[in-house]
């Protein structure tokens, strides 16, 4: 993991770049072969993102949890764990809101809302901090814990919705009266679903930055993350890190649960099977270079796709699984740099001619 | 619960573990050379996803008893050529495996679902096919409890089980075994020697993508009869559990595979039980993953992992 | 020389890497029956030299011949078919393996479609009688010691039919009396008809064992001599470029009060198996104390103990008279310690931050660097400035990351952090290895400056030479356990070298 870092380190910008557009090529490719008009399919994706101003609101609703989950797993990534577990706790996050939401609906909004938010986070933290704490303390490898907490908190959520939210007869929750909508842009953006999950996902990728590079913890995190030896030689405690970065991790799944339930669906459903909010997100961590600011990016480019994804298959009958397609080649790209450099060197201005295709 | 029951369950059981055997012995054939397989998940996704259409296409030609082995076929070639992408990341390229294991689970869930949805026009999975039946081996399937238990069974149990033994005997006993072992243990090792690490890793993790595609093939065969979203849902991680539960050998992997394949069958059997009723369904569904943990907790970690797992290999820094 | 060919000649070979031209246009011949010493500096192009040779790497220009006829060596497995057979300083070997499984790795004999083990032992069994060896065929590697393991390095280039053996710095890590045994052992090989290639920069061994000697620095042959018609000191001068002393300059030592003390500290490893048994020593104030010992004997576990890297199960260890056995490492730092560690790269730096942030890599959360939780770069930069400048570490700019900087550079921003907390007590753990002769000096000066301000100095060393050449007091480690303590000038590597293999005690303190 570490050479990962070192990749990913340097300031090349080129590199996620070519990625992308080769991601895009592959799916071309992948259209072709299947008998569809790339063309016309890329032209529907980014119409339907910027058609309207509802719409356009949408995807930005849409690359809301894609942020958090992103610094999610980057963050967590930047400490040296890879969190494949963002997506259970996204589910405990949800979970926490919506229960907190719907059974203290007596307190005022201005008390209702920050608490269910908080919840919300403090949960996920939580929920994170199980895989960090078998890390840290029995040495169990992250990525198998992460994966089977999410199967048990998508079980615990439903459990917990079914028993003590549900409406009868339904298969989701009663609504929550604590709403982090922004209803003062609904007359701009056409009553898109704009909360403030948004905002708040923004704020954590400028704390993520400001935590890592610019705080003492953020300095031992890092060490941590990238030699823990030597960070245990020079004093610091390895395990209390890996448990605080999960937990922290867990906080920002955990935030955009509630910006979903509360900000978005106003209920909790009932879930047949993963959402796959935390699988997005480790897409959009590595997307983004593990950067938060490049998380953000990410998380804007991936909005878009998966939002305008539906407009490709409504107008060009393109299955919309292509864009995981696309998502799964430019991961592959950028963590198999050696392909791009390879792709770069000899065919460069062959790449220029594909371009325009 | 009677007899009858714990032979069904038993039988059960064994129907549940065939899927982790296989993925989990691909598993091993990666992770001894060197190379995690987290992409294992992805790899039984394509080879459910190839033998449901390689059955279908393969019944509908006509070819009715064949057809499921045809179905096989197309998983462990599909399974091969996904694993090649994880090869050609992770050791010609140099990718951290891990993310590359991820990587593979991407493209799976995307490419998988998009080929059903262009083969059957839109639809959201596969026709129905028939798959295996079961086939009692003569006498043995005759013995109580035991017999229906374990002697009565899906062709592809019986091989997952030969399976085991071949690959132990492969591993531990032969030439490439050594090999393979000494590449995961200690490359450059290997290397001094004339083994050429990289051709070494290749195979192993192609041999996984074979086996983990037959695994998914299993699933749709024997089970589910159709490929969807959801067919293979976490089977490849607890495949990945067994294998370290089992600590990288084929036979501790059979037990672990068999002790996950027991916990999925429980769901089915447990309300037999009266005090089932009192728990709720959510909890039973948990059990495989919180024993996953649980044992996990309890099992002594990497220690026995192959030392080189996880490192590519560069011979400049020998 | 006779008219039969050379079994080895390489021509013009010149190799570079980026930045760097390891090999230029080096020449060089081996005949049968000798032992030629390769000699030069770490860095100076040695295994480049001989990995080209092993196949490896590949020449940019030149030629090798073997038994007259030109060869192109592309691969381990072509040298290997040539009869080349090398001996790596960092053992080949596949830990849970073993002995036998290392050896018939790559030309496995069969019976059917398996590995006819049986036979395969019967071999090793045979090639270990024939050149006195004592191998046992069916021992695990990871249970064998290291001169066994260089053995079985050894057996694994015959078995393949080796007649050319190149060993590359094969005493690193050998006892004196291991290194008399090996000696024994490459002269019957020659005996036997075996060529070799002996890389090294050990001119006691060259002068010992060598028919002629090749020196190169800087990737260039400086010339090729006679071992009888040299002596270690023209050798050197060749190695190194200049006129070298081998003893180190030192005033006799200022000794004060006791700094550290061990009394009765032992610690098992996870298997249970005691690492530290019952070992006491104590290191005073204007003192160096090197441990002696051969690798493997305890003195990483002794150091973790000291820093509160590793728990004790039993004993004490005090610091200015302060007990701080299982103390966390934090907590042990800020008694005045620092801590020069084993392994840089693992242990001494983040390669991946900046030389800057790594000099701050243990005081980062005191002032003025921490600032009400936030960090102070300013400060932090003007601080890295200084002892850049101080210590000559070259790096174009204090935000360089670690990695980028050669070996040498590393090991003295390392000293520079750690000789800048002004500590009571300095702990070095092979300070200079894999450093060439310029770094080792400065590395070397740097201790006896600390010693001389009045730091106790404790110094681990498998390098007899370092220790003899710095400690003011010898104490030698072996399973555990201090065996011995001696003054440098009372002693020789004989003795420490029985010591170090357990088969001689000295009791009591030095001097006693």
């Amino acid at each position: 993991m570490n050479k990962l870092k070192k990749i990913f380190a340097t300031d090349s910008y080129i590199v996620p770049l070519v990625a992308i557009i080769l991601g895009f090529l592959v799916g071309a490719a992948v259209m072709l072969i299947g008998g569809y008009d790339p063309i016309a399919a890329y032209g529907a994706l980014f119409k339907r993102v910027f058609g309207s101003a509802y719409d356009f609101g949408e995807a930005i609703r849409e690359m809301t949890p894609l942020m958090l989950t992103g610094l999610s797993v980057a963050f967590a990534f930047r400490s040296g764990m890879f969190n494949i577990g963002a997506d259970g706790q996204v589910l405990i996050g949800m979970t926490a809101a919506s229960v907190i939401g719907i059974k203290l609906a007596g307190l005022p909004t201005f008390l209702l809302v920050p608490l269910a938010v908080i919840g919300a986070g403090l949960f996920g933290g939580m929920w994170a901090g199980i895989a960090g704490y078998l890390k840290a303390k029995r040495g169990i490898n992250e990525v198998i814990t992460t994966i089977m907490l999410n199967w048990v908190a998508l079980y615990l959520a439903n459990y917990i919705v079914r028993t003590f939210l549900l409406i009868p007869g339904q298969n989701r929750s009663e609504d929550i009266p604590a709403s982090m909508s922004l209803t003062f842009l609904n007359s701009i953006f056409d009553n898109a679903r704009l909360h403030w999950g948004t905002v708040i996902a923004l704020a954590a990728a400028v704390f993520f930055y400001i935590y890592l590079w610019k705080t003492k913890q953020g300095f031992e995190m890092r060490a941590v993350g990238l030699n823990s030896h030597a960070a245990e030689y020079a004093g610091m405690n390895v395990r209390r890190n890996v448990m605080k970065s999960m937990f922290i991790a867990g906080v920002f799944a955990g935030l955009a649960g509630a910006g979903e339930v509360l900000g978005v669906f106003h209920y909790q459903s009932v879930f047949a099977g993963s959402p796959g909010y935390g699988f997005d997100g480790i897409a959009v961590a590595l997307l983004g270079l593990t950067h938060p600011f490049g998380v953000i990016l990410a998380a804007i480019l991936y909005g878009m796709l998966t939002y305008g994804s539906a407009g490709m298959s409504f107008n060009a009958d393109v299955p919309p699984e292509l864009i995981r397609i696309v998502i799964g080649s430019i991961i592959f790209f950028i963590a198999a740099q050696g392909i791009v450099r390879w792709v770069l060197k000899p065919f460069y201005f062959k790449r220029k001619k594909e371009k325009v295709l | 619960m009677d007899w009858l029951t714990l032979g069904q369950m038993l039988n059960t059981t064994l129907v549940f573990s065939t899927a982790l055997i296989f993925a989990a012995l691909g598993g091993i054939f990666s992770e001894r050379s060197g190379v995690v397989n987290i992409g294992l998940e992805g790899l039984m996704m394509f080879g459910a996803f190839a033998a449901a259409v390689g059955g279908y296409y393969a019944q509908d030609a006509g070819y009715e008893t064949m057809a499921p082995w045809i179905g096989v076929l197309c998983a462990m070639a599909v399974g091969v050529i996904g694993a090649l992408i994880h090869a050609v990341a992770s050791i010609t390229f140099k990718a951290d495996q891990t993310i590359s294991g991820t990587v593979i689970n991407f493209l799976a869930a995307g490419s998988t679902l998009y080929l059903v949805k262009l083969l059957f026009e839109g639809a959201g999975e596969t026709p129905l096919i028939d798959g295996f039946s079961k086939y009692p081996i003569p006498v043995l399937s005759k013995i109580p409890v035991i017999g229906p238990g374990l002697f009565n069974n899906y062709p592809t149990t019986y091989l997952a089980i030969i399976l085991v033994i071949v690959v132990y005997f492969l591993l531990f006993k032969t030439p490439f075994g050594l090999r393979l072992r000494a590449v995961g243990e200690h490359p450059s090792a290997a290397d001094t020697l004339g083994v050429n690490v990289n051709r070494m890793r290749y195979v192993g993790v192609m041999l996984s993508g074979m086996l983990a595609g037959i695994g998914g093939a299993t699933i749709t065969l024997t089970t589910t009869g159709t490929f969807a979203h959801n067919t293979i849902s976490g089977q490849g991680f607890i495949a990945i559990a067994a294998m370290i539960f089992g600590k990288w050998n084929p036979l501790g992997a059979f037990g672990a595979a068999v002790f996950f394949g027991f916990s999925q069958a429980i769901r089915n059997y447990v309300q037999l039980f009266g005090w089932s009723q009192s728990i709720p369904q959510e909890f039973i569904y948990m059990i495989p993953y919180v024993l996953t943990i649980i044992v996990l907790v309890s099992a002594v970690g990497r220690s026995s992992a192959p030392s080189a797992l996880g490192q590519p290999y560069d011979p400049s820094k020998r | 020389m006779s008219a039969a060919p050379s079994v080895v000649e390489l021509k013009q070979i010149t190799k570079r890497f980026p930045g760097i031209v390891a090999n230029d246009s080096i020449s060089l011949t081996l005949e049968k029956g000798e032992i030629h010493a390769l000699l030069g500096e770490n860095g100076a192009g040695k295994s480049t030299l001989m990995n080209i040779v092993f196949g490896l790497y590949q020449p940019d220009e030149g030629s090798i011949e073997i038994g007259g006829k030109p060869v192109i060596i592309d691969s381990p497995n072509k040298a290997i078919e040539l009869g080349i057979g090398m001996v790596h300083q960092h053992f080949k070997l596949v830990e849970p393996f073993t002995v036998t499984e290392n050896i018939i790795l790559g030309t496995e004999p069969k019976k059917g479609l398996k590995i006819d083990y049986k036979s395969a032992a019967e071999q090793v069994r045979k090639l270990s009688e024939l050149y006195g060896l004592q191998v046992n065929p069916q021992a695990k590697i990871h249970d064998i010691s290291v001169g066994m393991q260089q053995r079985v390095e050894i057996m694994k280039t015959l078995y393949r039919g080796a007649d050319i053996l190149i060993f590359d710095e094969p005493t690193a890590v050998l006892t004196p009396q291991e290194i008399n045994e090996l000696m024994a052992i490459m002269k019957r090989l020659v005996a036997e008809g075996k060529s070799i290639i002996l890389i090294t920069h050990k001119l006691k061994e060259i002068m010992s064992i060598s028919d002629r000697v090749t020196i190169i620095r800087r990737g260039k042959v400086i010339d090729t001599v006679k071992t009888s018609e040299t002596n270690p000191n023209e050798l050197a001068e060749k190695m190194v470029g200049r006129d070298v002393t081998f003893k180190v300059d030192k005033q006799a030592p200022n000794i004060g009060k006791t700094v550290l003390k061990l009394d009765g500290v032992s610690s098992k490893n996870k298997e249970g198996i005691p690492v530290l048994n019952n070992l006491s020593f104590e290191v005073k104030a204007g003192e160096i104390l090197g441990i002696a010992g051969v690798d493997g004997n305890g003195q990483s576990e002794l150091i973790q103990a000291i820093t509160g890297l590793r728990k004790i199960d039993s004993g004490s260890i005090a610091i200015e008279g302060k007990e701080v056995a299982n103390l966390s490492p934090r907590k042990i730092s800020e008694m005045n310690v620092s801590h020069i560690p084993e392994d840089r790269h693992k242990h001494g730096l983040v390669l991946d931050f900046t030389v800057s942030e790594n000099m701050v890599l243990e005081t980062y959360y005191k002032s003025p660097y921490n600032r009400n939780g936030f960090m102070d770069s300013e400060v932090i930069d003007k601080h890295a400035e200084e002892l850049v400048r101080a210590f000559d570490v070259r790096t174009p700019s204090i935000h360089n990351t670690a990695r980028s900087l050669s070996g040498g550079n590393q090991q003295k921003a390392i000293i520079a952090r750690e000789i800048d907390k002004e500590p009571t007590l300095l702990i070095a753990a092979q300070p200079t290895r894999g450093l060439d002769v310029g770094a080792i000096e400065f590395v070397q000066k740097q201790l006896i400056a600390q010693r001389d301000q009045g730091k106790a100095v404790l110094l681990v060393s498998f390098e007899l030479d370092e220790i003899m050449n710095v400690s003011d007091r010898i104490a030698v480690i072996y399973e555990g356990q201090i065996v011995g303590e001696v003054y440098p000038k009372d002693t020789n590597d004989q003795e420490l070298g029985l010591m170090m293999a357990g088969s001689l005690k000295r009791g009591g303190k030095a001097g006693e």
